[in-house]
């Protein structure tokens, strides 16, 4: 079944086209890799998605299990189980990262971690974070962390990842991309990442991938296939490809 | 003057206001209370922990049984400055007195309230605070009005002497009603090695408060920090300022603000710092939250320098709350309003006022509280 479904998906931001008739399904249980190069419209496809009010959907329909939520709010979206982690989220004043991961599980402020969700927290290495200020002072890794950790805490069905795997090390990735999966394989999740580099690709296991370009969906194929020509030819290649694949635009539906 | 052992004359739904306000209930964690109902003090004592560490009592009592105190009154605040300190100087109902002894250090705060139940009342007091060579204390004000009083109004005269070493840290919870008029004049001296710490906390509406109060920095390496968290909303009208006047030698100011303004709340942030001496350095942070766009914050920082090598300091930042930190939120499974009020409690930051951790914690539930009622 298609946990996700868009159909002719057009998007304005700032009262400009980023995208015009994008479709595409993804199956529940599956992750997919979005590549593209800069300034494709990647973030806008995703901040759509997931309703961020200055990305303007102007025609097409977005269904997310079975329930059109093409105009429901981002907190609709986020209570059916939509979620989405930021590029670049914002410092919070004032507001400890505690506080919002506890939020995240659905508990009070005066509520503690379970000793579970502790051991989760030490193995994202943001123990000492606790009683930071959300965002303020981060490095990138740490950031990504605990975009990651937030979303894990509230139990999607759908992440929708804006480039997690961007300005962090090596060993952030592995963590941050291993837990994606683990999450994702151990609650019959899905997920859709943005991602400009391979190496993400080692521990999250996506079916499939595609090329956000010109405004159109391209290309669908086993990402690896996909990265591995992006990393040989470019994406100048990619521009001037004649041979982009445009058809079976329908992930759930193709065989 | 009423009898000043009677918390029992204090109706029970008043009491409960007070307690809100950051009054604790029996005291036990308190080195001492003191409660002033409308025109007379009506409870007044000291934790028995505390005998013989420090004094408190009315201030008309107190002018009493010591002749030396008349030099105290009138000598930081001019009695001719405005209508209201001429009003108080005519005649006031009482106040407090708090004397810390030389050397003590008073590991629990003195609490004091200040209670308004009567309509059409004009509460005209007169505090002092004498922070003897060498002590150091906490202190917690709060002035309340019952919110069924229709209309009244509150004159404040406090005069407060921080003796060479002393540290004091002060901290005043305003909790008055939409129909209040509040004129608190507050003035401090310092000095030398002297420490004031000034905390304002303003949650709840109020019609018109306007206070400026000041600090004298006369002694070598004296310090003052005036700290505030206002929080306007209704029709409130917030005028609040401070004034640092670095005399002495090495003197040091600091001022930070957080103001939070919804609905149809106006607020004006003032802070003047005056550097007189050569090395004396001063910073003034101001910081504006705007939730409604009727609402408005102005911020007035002042910088004045007379000597060489004065190193005076300001940061002003005033602006609506961030969409971006809401829509983020919102992707965290928050409603808007949950999201904004996350925001706002993260603003109003309680630990710029420098409170030891337990009293830190009662005054973080006040503001919290306040910000989820609205």
């Amino acid at each position: 079944m298609n946990i996700l479904k868009v159909e002719g998906l057009s998007v304005k931001v700032e009262n400009k086209f980023i995208f015009k008739g994008v479709s595409f399904g993804l199956k529940s249980g599956e992750s997919h890799i979005l590549f593209g190069p800069n300034g494709s419209g990647k973030t806008t496809l995703v901040s759509a998605l997931m309703g961020l009010p200055q990305f303007e959907i102007t025609s097409g329909k977005v269904t997310f299990t079975g329930i059109d939520i093409t105009f429901k709010s981002v907190e609709e979206r986020a209570k059916l189980g939509m979620v989405m982690s930021f590029q670049n989220p914002p410092e919070i004043t004032g507001v400890k990262l505690a506080d919002l991961l506890k939020l995240c599980l659905g508990k009070s402020a005066t509520d503690d971690f379970s000793e579970e969700e502790k051991g989760l927290i030490d193995v994202f290495r943001l123990t000492e974070f606790l009683n930071r200020e959300i965002n303020v002072g981060f490095s990138g890794g740490e950031r990504k962390r605990s975009e990651i950790l937030q979303l894990i805490f509230l139990k999607p069905k759908l992440l929708l990842l804006d480039e997690p795997d961007s300005g962090v090390d090596v060993e952030s990735l592995r963590l941050i991309a291993g837990e994606i999966q683990r999450y994702v394989e151990k609650n019959g999740g899905s997920a859709l990442i943005i991602t400009h580099k391979g190496d993400i690709l080692e521990y999250v296991k996506a079916k499939y991938g595609c090329v956000l370009l010109d405004g159109r969906l391209h290309c669908f194929m086993h990402p690896l296939r996909i990265y591995e020509s992006i990393k040989e030819l470019g994406y100048e290649e990619c521009v001037a490809c004649r041979r982009r694949v445009t058809e079976g635009w329908n992930f759930g539906q193709r065989k | 003057m009423g009898k000043e052992n009677e918390l029992v004359n204090v109706p029970h739904q008043i009491l409960e206001e007070a307690y809100k306000a950051g009054i604790e209930a029996d005291g036990k964690n308190r080195s001492g209370t003191f409660f002033h109902v409308n025109q007379s003090t009506v409870y007044s004592r000291v934790n028995d922990l505390f005998q013989g560490k420090i004094e408190l009592m009315d201030t008309k009592t107190a002018l009493q049984k010591y002749s030396w105190l008349g030099e105290y009154m009138w000598k930081l605040v001019d009695k001719n400055k405005d209508e209201f300190t001429k009003k108080v100087a005519e005649d006031f109902s009482g106040g407090y007195f708090m004397r810390i002894m030389p050397g003590v250090e008073i590991t629990f705060p003195l609490q004091s309230c200040l209670l308004i139940t009567q309509k059409n009342l004009e509460q005209r007091v007169h505090n002092i605070i004498i922070a003897e060579e060498g002590s150091k204390a906490h202190i917690i004000t709060s002035c309340v009005q019952h919110s069924t009083v229709p209309k009244a109004s509150h004159l404040g005269i406090s005069e407060i002497y921080i003796k060479k070493g002393a540290m004091l840290n002060f901290t005043m919870i305003h909790q008055w009603s939409e129909n209040t008029l509040v004129r608190p004049r507050s003035a401090a001296e310092m000095a030398d090695k002297a420490t004031f710490v000034s905390n304002y906390v303003c949650m709840r509406p109020v019609r018109d408060v306007q206070m400026y109060p000041t600090a004298y920095c006369n002694g070598e390496n004296s310090a003052v920090s005036f700290n505030s968290i206002l929080y306007g909303n209704r029709n409130s009208l917030l005028d609040i300022g401070s004034k640092a006047v670095l005399n002495g030698k090495g003197s040091k100011a600091e001022m930070i603000s957080r103001a939070i303004a919804r609905e149809d709340s106006k607020m004006i942030i003032r802070g003047l710092i005056e550097g007189n001496s050569s090395d004396c350095r001063g910073h003034l942070e101001c910081r504006g939250l705007l939730i409604d766009d009727d609402a408005r914050i102005q911020s007035i920082p002042e910088l004045i320098a007379r000597k060489k090598g004065a190193e005076i300091t300001h940061e002003a930042a005033v602006g609506k709350i961030s969409e971006k930190e809401i829509t983020y939120l919102m992707t965290r499974k928050l409603s808007r309003e949950q999201a904004v009020s996350l925001i706002i409690r993260g603003f109003m930051d309680v630990s710029i006022l420098g409170l030891p951790d337990a009293l830190n914690a009662e005054i973080k539930k006040i503001v919290d509280a306040s910000a989820e009622a609205s």
